[in-house]
C-alpha cells in the first residue's frame, strides 16, 4: 500500500470529511472563546485585586508565570482525574494558561492609568468600585486586550493537545494522524488538523484586532 | 452608617439649592502624617465668608495644598474641625460630600476615554438628574466656559488645547453647581498668554457665579490679580497674614510676606487701584496724553512714563476729559510723602 503523501488524495480527503473539518474547527473555536472568556474575567479580578500590591502584585505574576511552564500535557493528565474527559478539563486548562497574559496586562494597564485622573475622579465623589469600573478598567482596556491576544493564540495552540482527553477540536484529526501512522490517511490527518489549526488561530487574531478596535474609546485611540 | 447618610441628603440639598457660596470654616485643623516628626498642617483656623474667593500662597510643600484637600476630606484632618455651611464635613459621607464640593486641579485630570460632554455630566450623573437636565447643563457650562457646544461637546480631551481643557475641568468642577470650590493651581501649567486670559475668564464667571473658593497657587502675582483675600502661608501651612491684597502690598506683616511680594509692591498696588481712587487736577486748558478712568493707576503710570509728558487727561467713557493726573498724584495715593512741585505747564 503506498502510504506515501498525494495532492490529489489529500483534497479527496477534505472533499469527503469537509462537514466534519468544519464541526471540528467549531467547538475548536468554541473551547477556546469559553476558556477566554473565563480567563479575561478571573484574570481582570486578579489583576484589579494585585495592581496596587508590590506583595500581591508579584505573587500573582510569579504564580501565573510559573504556571505557564507547566507542560500542557501534564495539565491535562492531572484534570482528567477530577474532571474527567472531554470538555472540563479542556476548558480549565485553556483558561488557566490564558490567564497569564491576561493578569499581566490588566496589572500594566491599571498602572499606567495616570494618578490626576484617579485623583480627579476621587475628588468628584467616585468611591473605589466606581472608579474602577467606570474609569481605570476602560483607560486601561486596550492593553488588557493586547494581552487577550496573546492568550487567545496560546490557547487554540493549547487546544489542539486537548484532544488527548478526548477534548473537542481539531487536535482529534492530529491525534488521530499521529497514532495511526503508516496508515493510508495518516498524513492527512495530521496535515489537515494542523493547517486548520493555524488557519483558525490567524482567524481569531484578526477578529481580536476588530473586537479591541470596537471596544476601545475613540478618545484612546492615538 | 445609612442613617448618617440619610439624614445628610437634606443638607446636601439645602447646599446645593445655594448655587452662591456659603461660609466655610477650619478651625484648629492639623493633619499629621503617622511616622513624621512635625505636622505637615498644624492649627489652621480660617473664616471664610460666602462668595469669598480665598488665595492660599506659599512654597511648595508648605502645606497648602493638604489644607485644601482637608475640606472635601481627600485628606483626613487629624484634628480640628472643617464646617461648611455650619456642617461639620467630618459628619458627612466623604463621597456625597465631594459631589457638592467642586474640585480643579493642575494636571486637569479629564478622562481621556469620555467626551467633554460625558466629562462635564459626570458630577449630574451621579446625583440621578434626568439626561434632558444634564444636556442642558452641558451645554449652557461649555457657553460659559467659551467653548462652543456644537464643536466641543463630543470631541475627546485628547482633541483640545491646555487650556481648552483647563476651561472643560473647570465647567466640569462647576457642573452640579457646587457652592465651594476647591482649585489647586488650576492654571499653573498653562503658557503666560493662556494663563492671563483664563484668569480673567474666571474671574469674570466668578463675579457671575459668586462661589465660596478657596484657590491655592505658588504665584504671589495670580494671588493678587485673582484674591479676594490671600492667605500667605509658611512651613505647616502657618498663617504669615491673612489680608485682602492691597493691605498686603501696603502693609506685609513680617519679613516673610515682604520676600513673597518681591521686587516692585508699589507697582503691583497700584494695578490695584482705578485711576478713579487718585485725586485728579483740573482739566481746564491741560494737554496731554489721554487715560481712560475705568483703567488702573499702573497704567497711567506707564503712559507717564511712556510719554514723557508731566501729566495725563483722564476722560471719562465718553472720552470727555475730567481732569489731569501726574506722578505726585499717584504717589499720594500710595501714602508717599512726596514734595509738592510746582511743574509748569509744558506745551508739546
Amino acid at each position: 500500500m503506498d502510504t506515501s503523501f498525494k495532492w490529489s488524495r489529500f483534497l479527496k480527503f477534505l472533499a469527503q470529511r469537509w462537514d466534519e473539518i468544519l464541526q471540528l474547527a467549531g467547538q475548536h473555536l468554541a473551547v477556546v472563546v469559553i476558556a477566554l472568556v473565563i480567563a479575561l474575567v478571573v484574570g481582570i479580578l486578579i489583576g484589579s485585586l494585585v495592581w496596587n500590591r508590590p506583595i500581591g502584585r508579584a505573587a500573582a505574576l510569579t504564580a501565573a508565570g510559573i504556571a505557564i511552564t507547566i507542560p500542557s500535557l501534564a495539565v491535562l493528565a492531572l484534570l482528567s482525574p477530577l474532571l474527567g474527559l472531554g470538555w472540563g478539563p479542556s476548558i480549565v486548562a485553556l483558561a488557566f494558561y490564558a490567564l497569564l497574559p491576561i493578569i499581566r496586562n490588566t496589572v500594566v494597564g491599571l498602572r499606567e492609568v495616570p494618578a490626576q485622573i484617579v485623583e480627579s475622579a476621587r475628588g468628584m465623589g467616585m468611591g473605589r468600585t466606581r472608579i474602577l469600573v467606570s474609569t481605570q478598567l476602560p483607560i486601561a482596556w486596550p492593553v488588557i486586550m493586547a494581552g487577550v491576544r496573546v492568550s487567545a493564540q496560546m490557547t487554540v495552540g493549547i487546544a489542539a493537545i486537548a484532544a488527548y482527553v478526548a477534548g473537542p477540536g481539531l487536535g482529534q484529526y492530529i491525534f488521530t494522524g499521529l497514532s495511526s501512522m503508516g496508515s493510508f490517511n495518516a498524513v492527512n490527518y495530521a496535515l489537515t488538523g494542523t493547517v486548520a489549526t493555524i488557519i483558525l488561530a490567524l482567524l481569531i487574531d484578526a477578529a481580536f484586532i476588530v473586537i479591541a478596535r470596537v471596544t476601545t474609546s475613540k478618545g484612546l485611540r492615538a | 452608617m445609612s442613617d448618617t447618610v440619610h439624614t445628610n441628603t437634606g443638607f446636601f440639598r439645602a447646599i446645593s439649592s445655594q448655587s452662591a457660596g456659603v461660609s466655610l470654616e477650619l478651625d484648629h485643623v492639623t493633619k499629621h502624617y503617622p511616622g513624621q516628626p512635625a505636622p505637615a498642617v498644624e492649627d489652621f483656623s480660617m473664616s471664610i465668608e460666602p462668595g469669598e474667593l480665598i488665595m492660599f500662597v506659599g512654597p511648595s510643600g508648605c502645606g497648602k495644598t493638604t489644607t485644601m484637600k482637608m475640606v472635601n476630606r481627600l485628606i483626613e484632618p487629624t484634628g480640628g474641625s472643617i464646617r461648611i455651611d455650619g456642617k461639620d464635613v467630618l459628619s458627612l459621607n466623604p463621597n456625597e460630600l465631594r459631589r457638592h464640593v467642586g474640585y480643579v486641579i493642575q494636571q486637569i485630570g479629564l478622562f481621556p476615554h469620555r467626551t467633554i460632554a460625558e466629562n462635564i455630566a459626570t458630577v449630574p450623573k451621579m446625583l440621578g438628574w434626568k439626561k434632558e437636565r444634564i444636556a442642558e447643563r452641558v451645554d449652557e457650562l461649555l457657553r460659559t466656559v467659551q467653548l462652543d457646544p456644537a464643536a466641543f461637546a463630543n470631541r475627546y480631551p485628547r482633541q483640545l488645547s491646555g487650556g481648552q481643557q483647563q476651561r472643560a475641568g473647570v465647567a466640569r468642577a462647576l457642573a452640579a453647581d457646587p457652592p465651594v470650590m476647591l482649585m489647586d493651581e488650576p492654571f499653573g501649567a498653562t503658557d503666560p498668554i493662556t494663563r492671563e486670559r483664563l484668569q480673567a475668564e474666571f474671574l469674570r464667571l466668578q463675579a457671575e457665579i459668586g462661589k465660596t473658593i478657596i484657590f491655592v497657587t505658588h504665584d504671589f502675582d495670580e494671588a493678587i490679580r485673582m484674591g479676594d483675600r490671600i492667605a500667605v502661608l509658611s512651613d505647616r501651612s502657618r498663617i504669615e497674614q491673612f489680608d485682602t491684597p492691597a493691605n498686603i502690598l501696603a502693609a506685609p506683616a513680617n519679613e516673610y510676606v515682604s520676600s513673597f511680594i518681591g521686587q516692585g509692591a508699589a507697582l503691583k498696588r497700584l494695578a490695584l487701584m482705578p485711576i478713579a481712587e487718585a485725586k485728579l487736577g483740573p482739566a481746564a486748558g491741560a494737554e496731554g496724553p489721554k487715560i481712560s478712568i475705568g483703567d488702573n493707576l499702573r497704567d497711567a503710570l506707564d503712559l507717564l512714563v511712556l510719554s514723557g509728558a508731566p501729566r495725563v487727561l483722564v476722560t471719562d467713557a465718553d472720552d470727555r476729559t475730567i481732569g489731569t493726573l501726574d506722578q505726585a498724584g499717584i504717589s499720594s495715593v500710595l501714602g508717599a510723602t512726596v514734595p509738592v512741585v510746582g511743574a509748569p505747564a509744558v506745551t508739546p
